[in-house]
């Protein structure tokens, strides 16, 4: 018989190896899963994490859709590293396109360098605006952080909603539930003439390791991480829990709010109701599949961007629903959690009763 | 205000707390056992999907409301196993939970959009159900008044019976449990069961009673909503009751609001209300109490290990 025997110490190599194992089980899993309902479930787990990965010009693609990942889920992995669960990305990140597009529509007929960098002001204080809700409601009234940012989502969808169909409607725009086209001043620039990379993708690298250093070489990144180690050390060192969660609040809040507005400034161009996508949400998977470390959040996040761009491969390949994507992302998350425990435990052979 | 319009609104409000309510109710027990799981949204989905899903094909809502339950169950088992016999993270388990469910619901029904099914009716004989002075008592289907039963059930097994006590124990301290060998892992995976069992009804209301046709992400985020109602309730099955019909109330209101077309309010405005009123209840909570745990079970989310 197996059992699971507690290691003496975590395993460093299991640490690395399991987000590896998880997307291995993913794959295995949808394989049989899809075959099962009648697709073609090899070429679906192709299209799905390899195609996007091997073929180059997929690749901006990939970064389009990697950058807010990566961006949202940096913000989130340092609240989770101290216990801070903010599962609202999702609505800080329309809150930060919400501001952003404020911005762009007040100037709409200026031009002029600053435009750009107001709206992502605008756009990282929207997002830090809707995160500093649950961080108020948690830390003078203990309300669970969780069940607040969640709640939060819902009302900056609506509110996306009702601005786009009332009072941001582009006059010109033939009724459609709309805002005005961004200038060109109020877009983000491509990297090369024509390209769909756009300046967001440099940016959401540079954050990663400017997270890294933080996180690795800073008091606060320390601070961050006693207090959801050990909140009883923590309080003995000084560190202080409500600031903490400030803190962590705060930059998630922002990095969603950053990303929202990027998303609208580059891919969009303007803010419609299809603009809720759900990157808020997946970037916990990126979070948890880069292990809460920025580098490896990079890692995660192109991983989940190929299951955004694969998903579209396989709806005309192999006549996937779009929903499939989702299946997938959920998948990888059980497994990881699930393979987590080969950090702490080993499977050994059970001795036999003597 | 007429009689009918007054009976009508009772329908409502009683129709839309009901799939709450049940939700509620379920993760009430798996909270009491000390088990925290947020997927209370994808077990809502797998069962609302898997009820419809059965009820089309076969033509038997009674089989769709089965199907229901235990596709809940089903879901609510992956949960236990992460979490209790993997030791996986609560909150991030719920959460993948509900991912899960969002996606493998709208990838099952995807071919079932805009379809439809004759709803689930009254279950009592039309002289009573269309009665006007009785149909506020006796017009609704048999899973209100289910749910009504297990409400009391529930309040019952919790306070006056052997096992709800053990369950109780093992919510408010495992160690001792444990120690004095009561099984906490089975326990808690019985709770787990339970809950996803009424998630998955509740569920299952939306896409069988509330409205009998498919849609993407049916439950638009009511298994939060009863998420929160656990807190509100303070842990206890009647004040629960009282905090659905309360939530209920407003979301009949949003109804009614659009319905009446009343045009000086927008109807984004009016779907936000069921957020922030829940987020102004939990506000309300914590203001009236100055302990911050409330009165929730003392080892609720905390990890059990017995070795």
């Amino acid at each position: 018989m197996l059992e699971w025997r507690r290691r003496r110490e975590p395993s460093k190599a299991m640490l690395y190896l399991s987000p590896l194992i998880a997307i291995a089980l993913t794959m295995l899993t949808g394989t049989i899963v899809f075959t099962a309902m009648g697709y073609d479930g090899l070429t679906a787990v192709y299209d799905f994490f390899l195609l996007p990965l091997l073929e180059p010009q997929r690749w901006p693609d990939l970064g389009v859709k990697a950058a807010p990942l990566v961006m949202i889920a940096l913000g989130l992995a340092i609240g989770f590293r101290a216990n801070v669960w903010n599962i609202g990305a999702e609505g800080q990140y329309v809150m930060g396109a919400i501001a952003g597009t404020g911005v762009a529509l007040a100037t709409y007929d200026m031009t002029g360098w600053w435009i750009l960098p107001a709206m992502a002001l605008a756009g990282v204080l929207g997002g830090m605006a809707w995160a500093a809700i649950p961080a108020l409601l948690r830390t003078k009234l203990q309300v669970s952080e969780i069940l607040t940012s969640l709640m939060l989502t819902y009302v900056a969808i609506q509110a996306l909603y009702y601005l786009v169909r009332g009072p941001w409607k582009d006059p010109d725009g033939f009724n459609f539930p709309q805002t005005r086209m961004f200038t060109p001043d109020q877009t983000l620039p491509a990297m090369t003439e024509g390209s769909l990379v756009h300046l967001g993708i440099p940016l959401a690298l540079v954050i990663a390791v400017i997270a890294w250093l933080v996180m690795e070489k800073t008091t606060a990144g320390f601070a961050v991480k006693v207090v959801g180690l050990a909140p009883a050390a923590a309080r003995h060192g000084g560190f202080s829990a409500e600031r903490t969660t400030w803190l962590t609040l705060l930059t998630g809040g922002g990095l969603a709010g950053l990303a929202g507005l990027f998303e609208a400034a580059g891919p969009f161009g303007q803010l419609t109701p299809q603009f809720p996508v759900g990157y808020g949400f997946t970037a916990i998977i990126v979070a948890f599949l880069g292990r809460l470390h920025p580098l490896g959040i990079v890692f995660g996040g192109i991983v989940l961007a190929a299951t955004y761009v694969g998903g579209e491969v396989a709806q005309t390949t192999v006549k996937l629903p779009q929903a499939a994507t989702g299946m997938f992302q959920a998948l990888l998350l059980f497994f990881l959690l699930a393979t987590n425990v080969l950090i702490t435990y080993r499977i050994g052979l059970k001795a036999r009763p003597a | 205000m007429s009689d009918t319009i007054l009976v009508s609104i009772i329908m409502t409000l009683v129709a839309a707390s009901t799939p709450i309510l049940l939700a509620a109710l379920g993760e009430l027990v798996v909270e009491k056992s000390g088990v925290l799981n947020l997927g209370v949204e994808g077990m809502m989905l797998t069962g609302a999907v898997a009820g419809f899903a059965v009820s089309l094909t076969t033509g038997s809502l009674a089989l769709g409301l089965v199907a229901a339950v235990l596709a809940g169950i089903a879901t609510a088992m992956v949960f236990a196993v992460l979490t209790l016999s993997l030791t996986a993270n609560q909150v991030a388990t719920g959460l993948a939970l509900t991912i899960f469910g969002i996606g493998a619901s709208s990838l099952i029904g995807a071919g079932f959009v805009g379809r439809t099914i004759t709803r689930l009716g009254p279950i009592f004989p039309a002289a009573l159900s269309e009665h006007p002075g009785l149909r506020a008592i006796f017009g609704h289907d048999i899973v209100v008044y289910l749910s009504l039963a297990l409400v009391a059930g529930v309040s019952w097994f919790l306070r006056s019976t052997r096992p709800g006590l053990i369950l109780r124990a093992v919510g408010e301290n495992d160690a001792s449990a444990h120690a004095i060998g009561y099984p906490v892992i089975a326990i808690r995976y019985g709770a787990i069961a339970f809950g996803g069992a009424l998630a998955g009804l509740g569920g299952a209301y939306f896409s069988l009673a509330l409205t009998p046709m498919w849609a993407d992400r049916l439950t638009a985020g009511r298994g939060w909503i009863a998420l929160a109602l656990v807190v509100f309730a303070a842990w206890k099955p009647g004040r629960l009751l009282l905090g659905a019909y309360l939530f209920g109330a407003v979301m009949t209101f949003e109804l009614q609001a659009k319905a009446a077309g009343i045009s000086w309010l927008a109807p984004e405005v009016l779907a936000m209300a069921p957020y922030l009123a829940t987020i102004a209840v939990l506000t309300m909570m914590s203001l009236g109490r100055k302990t911050g745990r409330l009165d929730a079970p003392a080892c609720l989310g905390k990890p059990f290990s017995a070795s």
